[in-house]
């Protein structure tokens, strides 16, 4: 006798709800990022749209504004897109040399015992509050540079370069590192067999064979440097007018402008703060482009 | 004819376990060897000791000798010049992604070589002697993981021989191969022998027959037989090897 195939109703029932059950979850975190998306267009929009409520501001100078002088009606962000951009930049430049080398180091040549160490240290790293990281700038890295600038406060622009390098490292290391340990053996195995060192096995193969790989943790570090807030509002000196001139300039990056502010302003005030988050917005929405670029690029490979 | 390999007590152990139990050979200039037997039996083990492969995994310990031309390379030897003597050809054919040239080239740049020139004669020369050339001469900055499987270990034999290596080792190098690719290896491994020695591992027991010269059948970490190929396949002396070739088990 063959086994029984009836339709089994309960159990189908059972796997339909499961299905709705995970597209009800998978739903929640498109809809928060739809949300998000409308919330602040909607209101950091408003300004640019004449006849709003508030006031209205031009555009153009909101872009290419230098001061930002609530009081007195003036809302420049030019100033910090490029201490933005600079602090992105030079935290780049300085800590994914350091991730990737280190994430060469935990996985293709720290014996056992190293490794055990830096691993939580890096995971550590990425645990420790974002407040924290503000508190160790203020407290060593804002007095080391007044010791070597000749302006009179420490907080600068080099000061959010280096907190944030710290604060992307763990990014980049961890990201590098799965994407060196995906490498195949074999071809470091053809290296080695033909006689490369180590190293050079490393850096003619390995690496460029994880290339895509450790292009998706660079760019996920600028992600989270560039939407930084709280540890850079701490160091970063925040002036309300004036384009950097040097690596110890004070910097007023996009997004402390909107945290040290939103808490009190009101009306047009307020709707500039939304509209930052708008350009802040949009510098995270192409990264995150880039991204799914050099990422769809790999897996056709 | 003259030794290329002497080996003499080796044994071999990953951590506790002894993975090759005193394994005693001469292996002969310019002949080819095939190393046969059941998985786990140890022939690959005993291949990479050859060029010190096994060195790349944690915990492994090498006793007794290897003599290459009479100097013993588990002495102090600087094991990446052993390596460009002794090449390697894997048994999943493993170019790296980037172009035929490039791959080819990749040994002799590894070890300096750095003019143009002289890259363009080291590669055409070694896809000339690995059998690809006409294949491949007008594709040689494509990305080689665009060639066929079969073309693939013909790129990475050429890669190999691109360092100029006396020994070739070849582990199981058309496992993976459909049989007319398989035959093209074969023949290719023929004509190399003229002017190197190779070793291959191989689970196709009419591979060990067609191409070798002298055949060793191991089992359990033990070399139990080596002999003239024919001999093996004829009248093979240990009931184990005679049990094994006739696919009583294995």
């Amino acid at each position: 006798m063959g086994k029984d195939m009836k339709l089994d109703r309960k159990n189908e029932l059972k796997e339909k709800l499961a299905h709705y059950l995970f597209l009800f979850n998978a739903t929640v975190a498109i809809i928060s990022v739809a949300a998000i998306a409308f919330f602040v267009f909607y209101r950091g929009l408003q300004p640019f749209i004449p006849g709003n409520a508030e006031g209205t501001y031009s555009l153009i100078d909101f872009l290419t504004g230098l001061e930002w002088r609530p009081g007195e009606g003036k809302f420049g962000i030019l100033y910090m897109i490029v201490g933005s951009l600079l602090a992105t930049t030079g935290a780049i430049v300085l800590g994914v040399p350091i991730g990737i080398l280190t994430a060469v180091f935990i996985a293709e040549l720290a014996p056992k015992w190293i490794r055990t160490v830096i691993k939580p240290a890096v995971e550590l790293l990425a645990g420790i509050p974002s407040v924290i990281y503000g508190l160790f700038g203020l407290g060593i890295i804002v007095p080391a540079i007044m010791q070597l600038s000749s302006q009179p406060q420490g907080q600068s622009l080099l000061a959010v370069i280096l907190v944030l390098m710290i604060m992307i490292l763990p990014t980049v290391i961890t990201i590098t590192e799965s994407a060196i340990k995906a490498v195949p053996d074999s071809y470091r195995e053809g290296s080695l067999g033909l006689g490369a060192t180590k190293l050079y096995t490393v850096f003619r193969v390995v690496l460029p064979a994880a290339k895509s790989g450790i292009l998706a943790g660079v760019v996920l570090g600028i992600g989270r440097a560039i939407g930084e807030t709280m540890a850079v509002m701490l160091v970063a000196g925040n002036p309300i007018a004036g384009l950097p001139t040097s690596i110890f300039s004070p910097v007023r990056p996009l997004t402390t402008n909107i945290a040290m502010e939103m808490s009190y302003a009101f009306g047009l005030h307020q709707e500039m703060l939304f509209a930052t988050g708008v350009v802040l917005f949009t510098f995270i929405i192409i990264i995150n482009l880039i991204l799914n670029r050099i990422t769809r690029g790999s897996e056709l490979k | 004819m003259v030794n290329k390999f002497s080996i003499k007590n080796l044994d071999m152990y990953y951590g506790d376990f002894q993975a090759l139990i005193n394994v005693n050979m001469e292996i002969l200039d310019k002949e080819i060897t095939a190393l046969i037997g059941p998985s786990g039996c140890g022939k690959s083990t005993f291949l990479r000791t050859l060029n010190r492969m096994n060195d790349l995994i944690e915990g492994v310990r090498v006793e007794g000798e290897i003599l290459l031309d009479g100097e013993n390379i588990y002495k102090d030897i600087d094991v990446t010049k052993l390596r460009t003597r002794i090449g390697m050809v894997f048994q999943k054919p493993n170019p790296f992604p980037m172009s035929v040239y490039d791959n080819v080239a990749y040994g002799p740049r590894a070890h300096g070589i750095k003019k143009k020139a002289e890259l363009d004669e080291i590669v055409e020369k070694s896809l000339r002697r690995a059998a690809i050339w006409d294949e491949v001469k007008d594709r040689i900055k494509k990305n080689a993981l665009s060639l066929s499987g079969g073309q693939q270990q013909r790129i990475c034999i050429a890669r190999a021989l691109a360092v100029d290596p006396e020994v070739l080792l070849m582990d199981e190098p058309t496992s993976a191969l459909d049989p007319i690719s398989t035959l093209k290896v074969e023949d290719l491994a023929e004509e190399l022998k003229k002017d190197i020695t190779i070793i291959i591992v191989t689970h196709n027991m009419q591979q060990a027959a067609r191409i070798s010269d002298k055949t060793a059948f191991f089992l359990n970490g033990e070399l139990i037989e080596f002999d003239e190929t024919d001999i093996i396949f004829s009248v093979p002396k240990d009931k184990r090897t005679e049990d094994y070739i006739t696919g009583r088990f294995g």
